[in-house]
């Protein structure tokens, strides 16, 4: 079983990014689950989201404690929250901010970090405003390469079914996403 | 055609399924996003029913008994205190001999305020005359609806049923949910036919008063008959929709590696779900434990629940509710069916109120207290509050 939490503010789609993610891995055949923080969400308030996957049905029916993959939507959720809280000594974190992993690394001491400017790539497809960009199509498409776990092809598929709008500009982000984030720590 | 949908979604589809033509309904966490989902459903003209808004949930049951009762197939959905509002009028309902099926939320009572899941809303209307079937899953959630209105519906039957989920794991969780064929289950249900209805053509009044010399204990009696035979209809119902949709359902308990078991876990909902994982872990360390997950608490499996304490060594009921009486109602209402049939030793575990955390963990150290029970013979204590701030022994 693989296990995804995601951390956002409202407002930013992490919780529409877990269940695409989920989407995109049952195209592939997985059984899955997806579920938010069973919280009362607000506006610009941190979120958590969570994905499961697996190769059978998913009987899990409580929380994520100890994920395998952390994805970060907002930079400023690093100080804010502890993102590394539980992950898996081999797990790896994704996050979205201009700054390489390396850089990165010297806030968020873990091993596998990943990172990509999921802001711009959204801002570059139109995709929402320049003050709120929503960027959590385009940092599924990160994630499909940092992980290796689901072809990028079936992400953006998934992500035409699901967004709400600018279908293809969501798909293409992810694409871009995918081609530009930066793995450290290998 | 299999879709990621949220429990909540699930009910709405089952609701649109079973082309109910008139839903009324009040918003509340976490029930909202199933009216929301079927008003957009009609909105879109995917699914033809009149949608009716109104001003308290006491209303939306009301605008329920009302349509129902000319003769049109209804539902509405609630959670926790919308539940307790309509409280009145469940009964009119039932004893009105009306099928109604709404979604239920499990939600925990205020105060304090909590949106999460807990089974005391429910637990709280077990007495209203209501068939009462709990979920594991958005697949079921789905599935009971449909199987709700073709048992209910049934002229020998005619009760009402709540479909029963837990708040948040599942109502906002998304699973694969498999959407059967409209046609199907049209050819399962049948068109709803009324028993009586209210007819300009045929003036009759329903619900007059009657006096002590009158039937009104017959009425009751026969609502007594009827919630007995709905088990014989909820059988042959599970069994039909099982062979039509490729299900695998147990029409009232839901057992899991009960065979051989030493200590069996009687549970409602999705700890069920998660104790399955737990049991599978156990079973290869050669501990033999077991989960009964109730689907139905009303009818009352009584047979069901007899047959497996008499299986087993040990029965541990695992409540997420506590009534204020002897014991939570599950375990309440297992002793009182066992006493003078068995003298396993029974416990109750009272956990995860206010939707709090039920983990794998947790259910592991619960069996393997199960089992120390079950190897002694003898219950420590026979109502257990599992994880309460400053216990160690569960955490």
């Amino acid at each position: 079983m693989i296990e995804i939490r995601f951390h956002g503010r409202g407002g930013q789609g992490s919780v529409i990014a877990s269940k695409i993610l989920a989407k995109a891995f049952f195209m592939e055949g997985k059984y899955v689950s997806a579920f938010p923080y069973f919280g009362v969400e607000r506006r610009g308030a941190p979120v958590t989201a969570f994905t499961r996957v697996d190769n059978q049905p998913v009987r899990a029916k409580y929380q994520i404690y100890e994920p395998d993959y952390v994805i970060v939507l907002d930079p400023s959720l690093l100080k804010a929250v502890n993102v590394l809280k539980g992950i898996k000594k081999d797990g790896t974190v994704l996050i979205n901010t201009i700054h390489s992993p390396d850089e990165i690394r010297k806030t968020v001491k873990f091993d596998r970090v990943a990172t990509v400017d999921a802001t711009s790539i959204a801002i570059s497809h139109r995709l929402g405003s320049q003050a709120a960009p929503i960027v959590n199509t385009a940092i599924l498409g990160a994630f499909a390469k940092v992980s290796g776990l689901v072809k990028i092809e079936t992400v953006m598929d998934a992500i035409r079914e699901a967004a709400p709008a600018k279908q293809e500009e969501n798909a293409q982000a992810a694409k871009d996403a995918y081609e530009n984030v930066k793995i450290g720590g290998e | 055609m299999k879709k990621i949908l949220t429990g909540n979604e699930s009910a709405a589809w089952g609701a649109r399924l079973s082309k109910a033509k008139v839903v009324a309904a009040y918003p509340i966490t976490p029930q909202t996003s199933i009216i929301e989902t079927i008003a957009s459903f009609i909105a879109n003209g995917e699914m033809d029913a009149r949608y009716i808004r109104v001003e308290s949930e006491h209303s939306a049951m009301a605008a329920c008994i009302a349509a129902e009762n000319t003769g049109v197939r209804t539902f509405t959905a609630t959670s926790a205190h919308g539940l307790a509002l309509m409280h009145e009028v469940l009964m009119w309902a039932s004893g009105a001999r009306l099928p109604i099926v709404m979604s239920v939320v499990n939600r925990a009572m205020a105060p304090p305020w909590s949106v999460w899941t807990d089974q005391l809303d429910t637990m709280a209307e077990r007495d209203v005359g209501w068939m009462q079937v709990y979920s594991e899953n958005n697949q079921e959630v789905l599935d009971s609806i449909i199987m709700s209105y073709r048992i209910g519906e049934r002229h020998h039957i005619l009760l009402p049923s709540m479909v029963i989920e837990d708040a948040f794991i599942l109502s906002h969780t998304a699973e694969a949910v498999d959407i059967p064929e409209q046609k199907k289950v049209d050819d399962f249900i049948g068109e709803f036919e009324p028993a009586f209805k209210l007819d300009p053509d045929e003036p009759a009044g329903f619900g007059s008063l009657i006096m002590p010399e009158g039937p009104y204990m017959e009425f009751r009696y026969k609502m007594a008959l009827a919630m007995e035979d709905a088990k014989r209809e909820i059988e042959k119902a599970v069994e039909e929709y099982n062979e039509t949709f490729g299900r695998n359902y147990a029409p009232f308990v839901d057992e899991y590696r009960t065979e051989d078991a030493d200590a069996i876990m009687l549970v409602l909902g999705t700890i069920g779900s998660t104790a399955k994982d737990v049991v599978d872990a156990m079973r290869k360390e050669g501990k033999k434990v077991g989960v009964a997950r109730v689907r139905y608490f009303r009818p009352f499996p009584t047979e069901e629940i007899r047959r497996i304490a008499k299986s087993t060594n040990m029965l541990g009921v695992v409540d997420r509710s506590y009534s204020f009486g002897p014991g939570a109602d599950l375990y309440a209402e297992t002793k009182s069916v066992l006493y003078s049939h068995t003298d396993v030793p029974v416990k109750d575990y009272v956990i995860g109120l206010g939707g709090r955390d039920v983990t794998p963990e947790v259910l592991r150290k619960l069996f393997d207290d199960m089992l120390k029970i079950a190897n002694e013979g003898v219950v420590d204590k026979e109502i257990e509050w599992v994880g309460l701030h400053g216990d160690e022994r569960w955490s």
